[in-house]
């Protein structure tokens, strides 16, 4: 066959499998968005494209009367943020120590993260139910982000500590001679060259909250203190299908916000776990 | 080291006096902080008499009779009873050295530091600890804690017959391993569980990996157009939260109204599937959505290092007259998997612990006749129901602990060869 004709052959082949992939990708995309401006509750009436279609499973949604599908968005960007917050404070100062200072017991600690953070922290989550119910920590937003916080600190430490490792240290020496305190070397000089990293730090302790669902199916117990994955999944399995095109609409409604944030950060994604991945 | 000959012997009066920390201290004329290591020792003991009295004799017996006696929280409170006594020995420790050190510098006739001095070196060695202990506390109490409750609650009897207030916890020692490897049901059900766990762990993250290697060898072929939208779609698997794609594909698998079965199969002219009610094919449709939705990372890594790879290298193979595929098998596929390889294994301990597309999916589910897991349970989700659905609290914790040995196992052998590792600076 003629160089040119092989060409022809492998870039058709090429677009082929690109055309089928955008069809496995896109199938199920469309038709959650499909049923969600279907009439009707049930599952056996949605199809990709709705005949009737309708506003009305949105509006119910949005009805705080019949849905509690608010309160939950609510919860669910209210214990990120928070998470958010936390973490990175916390993770800038556990890794920010690890990697300027030489201390009793940092290597210990450093093989503890490196551990701990290869075990899921819902392992244990017998223990984190108990304690939840001992401290009377159950069924509250307070407990739920404390859990996440400290799961989130030994992996992010280690990423975060791989990145402040490659700062040069003579800029805090230098500092340090001009007459600079402890404080003063992290919050003005380390922590603004920092901010790729941190930035990263911040979208995974975002983001982890959001798609957990073990952590918050233990411990959140009542309708009105569920996370969005909690209540969706109440939605879909109090009675399977029976509620399904509301379900579709309040999922439509979570994944475009996410999956555009994600979109516009995926290149820190990415960096922040192969960083990760390699120096870790 | 050869023997040194001291005229005076501090160092070892100063220890000795140190038996009760602070008196060493005093002894080495720095009073300030004698006094203050004495407060500390006091209000130490003060504090926690109570808690480190109770709690240690609760963590031994358990309580011993019932309306009195809460098992469970007896255990929670000897497990913080020990904490506290792990960091009093350290501090106990520290004032040892602490005297010895100083007395040792008077023997030798060196000046001590003064109080002003000790306030410097204060606060320059103890900043890190200072600023880490937020973190690690928080830490303590909601990772390390819960790790130290379940494997104590590994070695009791904690499930529905024996539950606290009203009947009382009891040491079993090893009975719960030997059960899980020993007792017919409980043997046949650990294995089958065990052996799911490590297919799908296999199948469904090689799956992905090999999906994602593909296609983004494919992309990057230099003559592909519109590369950006491309990307963009294959990744927006990974953009839509995996809990909301899992519920999706739930109702699209559904049996009787799904879209696979109905519009798909259906249009095929193929008789339905009993996706959700037959293990395998429950199975089957686990591995295919995990496919769909681990795949877009690896493309997205992939991609990053196949733009890395300088293109002289792919001139001078064909220079040489290598084929395509030659060069696929000798430059692409080494430099990728090298470069990906850490993050690799990372895919599969992410699966074998991939609680949610298990759970809600199908719950575990379908049921299986004669035992006490569901037909597509792994590990983490048995544990899930066995804790949450029938109370099995110490079984649950054993297998919690076997798990946890086999993530930590190939977590170790990862990361001894990861070149971090070797670095002793960067450790």
């Amino acid at each position: 066959m003629s160089i040119k004709g092989q060409k022809y052959l492998r870039l058709t082949g090429t677009y082929l499998i690109i055309i089928v992939m955008f069809a496995i990708i896109f199938y199920p995309l469309l038709w959650i968005v499909g049923s969600s401006f279907n009439p009707g509750q049930s599952l056996s009436g949605s199809s990709i494209i709705p005949k009737n279609a309708t506003l009305d499973h949105y509006k119910e949604l949005f009805d705080t009367n019949q849905s509690a599908y608010l309160l939950w968005y609510w919860n669910s960007l209210k214990i990120s943020v928070l998470t958010m917050v936390f973490t990175v404070i916390l993770v800038s100062f556990t890794a920010y120590s690890f990697s300027r200072y030489r201390f009793i017991g940092r290597k210990n600690s450093l093989m503890t993260f490196l551990i701990l953070q290869m075990i899921p922290n819902f392992a244990a989550l017998i223990a984190i139910f108990i304690l939840a119910l001992l401290t009377g920590l159950l069924d509250t937003h307070l407990g739920l982000i404390l859990v996440y916080v400290g799961g989130a600190i030994p992996m992010n430490t280690w990423l975060m500590k791989g990145y402040l490792d490659t700062i040069p240290k003579e800029l805090d020496e230098s500092a340090k001679m001009d007459g600079a305190g402890h404080l003063r070397i992290f919050f003005q000089i380390v922590m603004p060259l920092a901010t790729p990293i941190i930035a990263v730090v911040a979208l995974f302790a975002f983001i982890a909250p959001f798609g957990d669902f073990i952590l918050a199916r233990v411990l959140l117990r009542s309708e009105e203190k569920y996370t969005l994955a909690v209540g969706l999944y109440d939605l879909v399995a109090k009675q399977f299908g029976a509620e399904f095109t509301t379900f579709a609409a309040g999922a439509v409604l979570i994944a475009v916000p996410i999956a555009i944030l994600f979109l516009s950060f995926q290149k820190y994604f990415v960096s922040g776990l192969t960083a990760g991945g390699t120096k870790g | 080291m050869k023997a040194k000959s001291y005229q005076t012997n501090h160092r070892k009066i100063a220890t000795a006096l140190s038996m009760i920390p602070g008196l060493g201290q005093l002894y080495n004329k720095q009073y300030l902080k004698g006094t203050a290591f004495l407060v500390l020792t006091g209000a130490f003991f003060g504090v926690f008499k109570d808690l480190l009295n109770m709690g240690l004799w609760g963590l031994f017996t358990l309580g011993e009779q019932t309306p009195r006696d809460h098992s469970i929280f007896l255990l929670v409170e000897g497990i913080l009873a020990l904490i506290v006594l792990i960091f009093g020995i350290g501090f106990y420790l520290f004032s040892l050295n602490d005297a010895y050190k100083n007395g040792l510098k008077r023997d030798t006739g060196e000046r001590l530091s003064t109080v002003k001095e000790q306030y410097n070196n204060l606060i320059d060695n103890g900043f890190p600890y200072l600023i880490m202990s937020p973190g690690f506390l928080l830490l303590i109490f909601v990772v390390v804690f819960p790790i130290i409750f379940v494997v104590l609650l590994a070695f009791t009897n904690y499930d529905l017959y024996h539950s606290p207030p009203a009947k009382l916890v009891d040491w079993v020692g090893l009975k719960n391993f030997f059960d899980l490897f020993q007792l017919e049901s409980w043997r046949q059900t650990f294995f089958s569980v065990l052996s799911w766990t490590i297919i799908w762990t296999f199948v469904a993250t090689t799956f992905q990996v090999a999906l994602g290697m593909f296609l983004a060898i494919l992309v990057n072929q230099k003559d592909v157009k519109g590369k950006a939208i491309i990307r963009t779609v294959f990744i927006l698997p990974w953009a839509v939260p995996a809990f909301v794609s899992i519920l999706v594909f739930a109702g699209m698998f559904n049996e009787s109204f799904g879209a696979i079965n109905r519009d798909i199969l259906g249009f095929f002219g193929i008789a339905n599937i009993p996706w959700m009610t037959e293990a395998v094919y429950t199975k089957i449709a686990l591995i295919m959505i995990q496919t769909w939705l681990g795949f877009p990372f690896i493309f997205a890594m992939v991609t990053g290092v196949l733009q890395s790879i300088p293109e002289e290298l792919y001139e001078a193979a064909t220079v040489d007259g290598a084929t395509t595929f030659q060069k696929l098998k000798n430059i692409t596929l080494p430099l990728v998997l090298f470069a990906t390889a850490p993050i690799l294994i990372t895919q599969y301990t992410f699966n074998f612990n991939n609680f949610n597309i298990i759970y809600l999916f199908n719950g575990g589910g379908p049921a299986m006749p004669g035992a006490n897991a569901g037909g597509t349970d792994i590990l983490i989700s048995w544990i899930y129901s066995l804790t949450m659905t029938s109370a099995q609290y110490s079984k649950a914790a054993a297998i919690t602990m076997l798990l946890s040995l086999i993530v930590i196992g190939v977590a170790l052998w990862q990361f001894k060869r990861t070149k971090s590792f070797q670095e002793e600076d960067m450790m």
